[in-house]
């Protein structure tokens, strides 16, 4: 005879959360989902981020917040109670001034116009950072759309475009600036288009090396079975697929931008006064330095930041896209 | 090749430099006809092939161009040689210490490897990458030279040798830093390759393998990045040559275009001399490669 067996309580157990065993390493998972995984288990690559954010944070909003402008002339208050314009003062806070009384804070001191070195430092930050994203975003897609059409289309295009950019990237740096001072004024604007000049080359060579190796795989052969148009190849199925590696170029090109826009300023031909960036004020705190040696630290001290913070998330990020089997 | 591309730059240079608004003369202080007869006299008015030609013949002849400053009319070519061996010799100190000390820490790490020198060496490149150049020359020269004042404080071409031990030590930072951690990977990698091992297990060891068998193979790419960074000395001349007060190239690029107004001739000059500096290394480097690495060479040959 048969007995049916009904189930008791207790012959079943829920499952907690501690016994699933999911292999994060080996499973499927999506490939942006992997390369964040990567990247957030990246300790450099998360201390770049956090520097980066920090210097962005405040180059925001320290000089919104703080009680001076940029390029105001600030006076204050000596001990016979006369405004005196504050000149040249170390960083201090308000009322522990030497040799005479002051009634303003400044944290990083004024420079030899009286103006706050605190707000003008991040004002600094502020315009290097805006130049490097501006410039370089523009680059990616300059860059990104010649190097893409030039791998597409190949053979006598190909061919054409690559000696351009021979020709083009064998001129020093140093003698496009020169030639674009003669047509510009000094300032912004010469900075950002000698960025451009130079820095969407290595773009462009990674997105041709990228469409090279992807216009061979059937997925595009395929689209272009079905009628698509080459436009459409380019723009809408290579293109997402280069987006990594030229990200991580992007990354590494951004503190390069930093340390162009400062190297111009230090030598004169970038940022004007009373405009300020990064380079300009390392240059104004050089020319005191001797005498005046606090007046050129806050500058270094974020230039250096931004470029260790900005090369460690480029590198993190490149480890993240090609992940080695050492690093599982 | 590189001629052409040489030829090629210097044209653009030239009809850029020819064809831009704007006139190279002081207007309050030259009358029109005045300033007719000087265009006519340097031949401004010529069309602008002929002017190009004028002016290739005089380059290939030996000399600048009109070969004068527009504004103090003192001679450029003088000037321009003497501020090329200033910042020619800077820059092969540089060249040389840094690729020397670049390599040295970088076998010193790969031979170390995961032990403190290593740490060191990878702490270095990261620090050496990070900080501009010139952030390091300042600090440098506000160490050595104010407070403890054992380096002079400028350059002095009467002492050269101790003079420029600062500037060339300053600028050769981030060659250093970039060729100890590339030629340190590329070691790493060169010795745990199976042409390694073999050479190992047939018993050779030392200083034979390391030369023969790693450090060639090695050293091949790290060729491949001294080029750059030969290139980024011009770069970093430039700001060396403001801080320390050199007479150099740089110096003389930064009064052209900085000043008040813009010596074209002198434009026109120091870019000319710039591209064939940068090609003449590129080739030299290229030869250098075929030099050093067989399979390149005998691949060029067959071709």
């Amino acid at each position: 005879m048969e007995k049916t067996y009904t189930p008791q309580k207790g012959d079943f157990d829920f499952i907690s959360d501690r016994d699933i065993n999911v292999d994060l390493n080996f499973a499927s998972q999506g490939y942006w989902k992997g390369v964040a995984i990567h990247f957030l288990r990246d300790r450099f690559a998360m201390t770049g981020l956090l520097l980066v954010s920090i210097i962005i944070l405040f180059a925001v909003f320290a000089p919104i917040l703080s009680s001076y402008s940029y390029q105001d002339i600030i006076s204050a208050t000596d001990t016979n109670g006369k405004q005196i314009v504050a000149k040249s003062l170390s960083p201090q806070f308000a009322g522990d001034g030497e040799g005479f009384f002051v009634d303003r804070t400044f944290l990083f001191g004024t420079d030899d116009m009286g103006r706050d070195l605190w707000t003008r430092t991040w004002q600094g930050a502020r315009v290097s950072l805006i130049i490097a994203f501006v410039a370089i975003f523009i680059d990616m897609l300059i860059g990104m759309s010649y190097g893409l059409f030039s791998g597409f289309f190949g053979g006598h295009v190909d061919n054409i475009m690559q000696r351009f950019i021979e020709i083009i990237g064998s001129i020093p740096t140093l003698v496009i600036i020169s030639i674009l001072a003669i047509f510009m004024d000094k300032g912004i604007g010469l900075v950002i288009a000698s960025l451009l000049i130079t820095e969407w080359i290595g773009m462009s060579k990674i997105a041709r090396a990228e469409c090279l190796k992807l216009k061979e795989r059937e997925y595009v052969l395929a689209s272009r079975t079905l009628g698509a148009s080459s436009f459409h190849i380019i723009f809408k199925q290579i293109l997402p697929n280069t987006i990594g590696p030229v990200i991580t170029q992007v990354m590494f090109s951004i503190p390069v931008a930093i340390f162009t826009e400062a190297f111009l300023s230090f030598v004169g031909v970038g940022i004007v006064l009373p405009q300020c960036s990064i380079g300009s004020l390392i240059e104004a705190g050089f020319n005191n330095i001797t005498i005046l040696p606090y007046q050129i630290l806050p500058p270094i001290v974020v230039l250096a930041i931004l470029m260790l913070g900005f090369n460690l998330i480029g590198d993190g990020f490149r480890a993240a896209l090609s992940p080695k089997l050492e690093d599982m | 090749m590189s001629l052409l591309t040489l030829f090629l730059i210097i044209f653009v240079l030239f009809v850029l430099i020819r064809i831009m608004p704007g006139n190279p003369f002081p207007v309050e202080r030259m009358s029109a006809e005045m300033i007719l007869q000087k265009r006519a006299e340097l031949g401004l008015d010529n069309p602008i092939m002929v002017q190009f030609a004028d002016y290739m013949s005089l380059l290939l002849s030996g000399s600048f161009g009109n070969g004068t400053s527009l504004y103090n009319g003192a001679p450029i070519k003088p000037i321009l040689l003497t501020c090329l061996e200033n910042s020619f010799k800077i820059g092969v100190l540089s060249i040389l210490f840094g690729t020397v000390t670049g390599l040295l820490i970088g076998i010193t790490a790969a031979l170390h490897r995961g032990k403190f020198l290593d740490g060191f060496c990878t702490v270095l490149s990261i620090l050496g990458v990070c900080i501009p150049s010139y952030v390091f020359m300042i600090f440098l020269q506000y160490t050595f030279s104010y407070k403890i004042p054992f380096f002079p404080y400028f350059f002095d071409p009467s002492q050269f040798l101790f003079s420029s031990i600062m500037p060339s030590l300053s600028l050769s930072l981030l060659s250093v830093s970039v060729i100890a951690r590339f030629t340190r990977n590329e070691m790493v990698e060169v010795m745990n390759s199976d042409y390694v091992k073999l050479a190992e297990s047939k018993g050779i060891y030392g200083f034979q393998l390391m030369r023969k068998h790693v450090l060639r193979n090695a050293l091949i790419p790290v060729v491949t990045v001294i080029a750059p960074l030969v290139v980024d000395l011009l770069t970093g001349a430039m700001v060396i040559e403001k801080i320390y007060g050199i007479n150099g190239v740089g110096k003389l690029m930064v009064d052209a275009i900085a000043g008040e107004g813009i010596d074209y001739n002198y434009v026109l000059a120091l870019g000319i001399v710039f591209s064939s500096l940068y090609i003449g290394v590129m080739l030299i480097l290229d030869i250098l490669y075929g030099i050093i690495d067989p399979r390149i060479r005998l691949a060029a040959k067959e071709h």
